[in-house]
């Protein structure tokens, strides 16, 4: 199968025009040569399937940061038909200069000119026929954002894929030909063919950063922007949760339960309790994630997260952290896991480190989900939204405490060096797509895990079999009475000691396990929590899930991404610490006050 | 005298006659797009020392004065 590789700096719209090639048929998989998954996808051209390799953003092919390396890798060691160079029409000034450097691979390769639309506004005049001739390669006009083009780009596609050239892989000996004499090339070929007005710069993205960017309003406007989001997915995402756990609710009582009556009551026990709630919980996380991450891609890909950069990175570096630390960790606040991936931007090992560290801190979706039930189930509906505030506000001040504490034993020296790039808007289309993915994704990898996790936690609550499920006889209730002399003076009960036990799997699990613990359905868990357990103590339940270890998955990215299993027993013991440290304080303070 | 991008009045633009700093680093401020002969100009500053917004051509960039000052510009007497 003939292979295409995509490749362009960051901020090109590479990722749109891939979506707008594959749809939503890409998978992540393993390259030879290459550390790091890459996302790619099998497409019909023409007559032919051809695999389309998104390879990560790049701002120099002969640069040392690691997507630079991986991109570099990869075309060393896997058969490229075609190189899909995609460059910012607005900024040819820059981004010429990628294309120039993998032009010297020798390798057959289409340019695409995207974003096409923009040019267009700010009157940029691009002469393509011309650059194409002078550049001796074949050039695209798109915009993959509206599809302008697409077509004709495609077509460029299949007929350059057409060709009987052999596949090759890059040979990187000619690839570090001296860049000044490319340097002096770009400028030619920009002279020739490219004309800007003398006032090109976006003038709607300018008057927004005078407000959003603004001394003193920058930063209010900011954390407004993520608490209105924050309540968005919240008021949105509470009433489709109850709908969703109505429904299984329903499909347990009238469709399931029945069918089963004639089973021995263990098997029962465990398609019911077991399986249909550990899949019922799986399910029930489904709208929020959805909601959560189109709301994501739309501060992701406004380029808002750089202008939070612009106004954290003075406080940010003197937590020994810079502005895209902040970034990723405003990213983790989706999922852990890939923004822990995504500090590998990050050159100087120290400084992503103590990225990694504070990331896990970020309340992420599923954090959330236990923080929404217990809001709900425990607090007045005027309440609720406030107490979900203040976790988040809990969330940075672990993350800033931990890089304060530990900034001088992992410090750095590494620079910013950051676009800004124009204020722009998703399509519906993207968003859907970020929403589609992200929930493939989770069912994809954590439903085992979270099906094991509730599976787990029904054995040990129904073993042995002869017991109430959950009474201190069977294992889970020896395990919270082993650890009892650690989790009542934060006050945490037995009950919910078994059901944090296995939040360390995922957090996911947390209230599956509850409703298992509780002999509940998830419809009938919150009001047993709201009888059994006070303020003070869902709140102090709340700050340990909100810091403790973070889930499996989490650890098992620091591990992959540091290589190093101090660092992520590093990163999984102090944040055990941290919590129990919290939980103490707010708990014993709040008793002392006489709540 | 020269001065150097961190030094440069918000809304002034110069040329750039030299980029500092070891090799790598040199590396990478040139390939975001900070090159000698290219018009610069700071559009504003963050507050406490933070970051630069600068703009070249069309692309507006992020760099904090520490790197700026790497950057030397031609004075325009």
């Amino acid at each position: 199968m003939k292979r295409v590789a995509l490749l362009g700096m960051p901020n090109t719209g590479k990722s749109t025009f891939f979506n707008r090639l594959t749809g939503a048929a890409a998978k992540v998989g393993n390259w030879p040569g290459v550390t790091v998954d890459l996302l790619s996808a099998k497409v019909l051209l023409g007559a032919d399937m051809v695999e389309i390799v998104d390879l990560p953003g790049l701002y120099n092919l002969h640069g040392f940061a690691e997507d630079e390396r991986v991109a570099r890798r990869f075309l060393e060691d896997n058969t490229v038909d075609l190189l899909l160079v995609i460059a910012n029409s607005t900024q040819l000034d820059r981004q010429l200069a990628l294309a120039l450097q993998l032009q010297e691979l020798g390798l057959p390769m289409l340019l695409l000119l995207n974003m096409s639309d923009e040019a267009s506004r700010l009157g940029i005049e691009i002469d393509g026929e011309r650059l194409a001739r002078e550049m001796g390669i074949e050039i695209a006009t798109v915009s993959a954002k509206h599809g302008h083009g697409f077509g004709k780009a495609k077509d460029a596609i299949t007929r350059l894929l057409s060709g009987s050239q052999p596949a090759r892989k890059a040979d990187m000996s000619k690839a570090f030909a001296d860049d000044d004499a490319l340097e002096h090339r770009l400028d030619a070929l920009y002279a020739d063919s490219v004309r800007v007005p003398l006032t090109s710069s976006d003038r709607v993205t300018d008057r927004l950063d005078r407000v959003l960017l603004h001394p003193w309003f920058g930063l209010p406007l900011f954390f407004l922007a993520m608490l209105g989001m924050f309540e968005a997915v919240y008021t949105l995402g509470a009433p489709l949760q109850d709908a969703v756990a109505w429904l299984l609710e329903m499909v347990k009582e009238q469709a399931v339960a029945p069918a089963v009556t004639d089973w021995s009551p263990m098997v029962r026990s465990f398609l019911l309790d077991g399986l249909f709630d550990g899949v019922g919980t799986v399910v029930s996380f489904l709208p929020i994630i959805v909601l959560f991450f189109l709301f994501m891609a739309i501060v992701e890909d406004s380029g808002y997260l750089s202008r939070a950069a612009f106004l954290m990175d003075a406080f940010m570096s003197r937590l020994g952290l810079d502005g895209r630390s902040f970034v990723m960790q405003l990213m983790g606040f989706g999922c852990n896991v890939p923004a822990l991936m995504g500090t590998r931007v990050m050159r100087s090992r120290g400084l992503r480190l103590l990225t990694m560290l504070i990331i896990p801190f970020s309340l992420c979706s599923a954090r959330l989900q236990v923080f929404v039930f217990f809001t709900t189930a425990i607090f007045e509906p005027w309440a609720a939204p406030l107490v979900l505030f203040s976790l988040y506000v809990m969330s940075f001040v672990a993350a800033f405490l931990t890089a304060l504490i530990y900034r001088s034993r992992l410090s750095h020296a590494e620079p910013l060096l950051l676009e800004l790039p124009p204020y722009r808007f998703p399509t519906g289309t993207q968003m859907w797509l970020r929403g589609w993915r992200e929930v493939t994704h989770f069912l994809r990898e954590a439903s085992g895990f979270i099906l094991l996790g509730v599976l787990l936690v029904w054995a040990l609550t129904h073993y042995p079999s002869d017991l109430e499920p959950a009474s201190s006889g069977t294992l889970a209730g020896q395990l919270a009475t082993l650890f009892a002399p650690i989790f009542q003076p934060i006050g945490i009960d037995d009950l919910m000691t078994v059901a944090l036990l296995f939040g360390f799997v995922a957090k996911e699990v947390v209230l599956g396990a509850m409703a298992l613990i509780y002999g509940a359905g998830d419809s009938h868990l919150a009001g047993i929590v709201a009888g059994r357990t006070d303020w003070v103590q869902a709140y102090s339940f709340m700050l340990f899930v909100l810091v403790y270890t973070p889930c499996l998955s989490t650890v098992a990215v620091l591990r992959q991404e540091s290589k190093s299993w101090k660092f992520t027993a590093l990163a999984v013991g102090w944040p055990l610490l941290l919590a129990w440290l919290l939980s103490f304080v707010f708990y014993q303070g709040a008793r002392a006050l006489g709540y | 005298m020269s001065i150097s991008l961190d030094q440069l009045a918000i809304g002034v633009s110069a040329t750039i006659s030299a980029v500092g700093g070891d090799p790598e680093l040199r590396a990478r401020i040139q390939a975001i797009g900070l090159r000698v002969g290219r018009r610069v100009a700071v559009i504003r500053r963050s507050r406490y020392g933070g970051p630069l917004q600068v703009r070249i051509g069309t692309s507006d960039l992020l760099i904090r004065p520490q790197q700026a000052a790497l950057v030397e510009l031609e004075t325009l007497e």
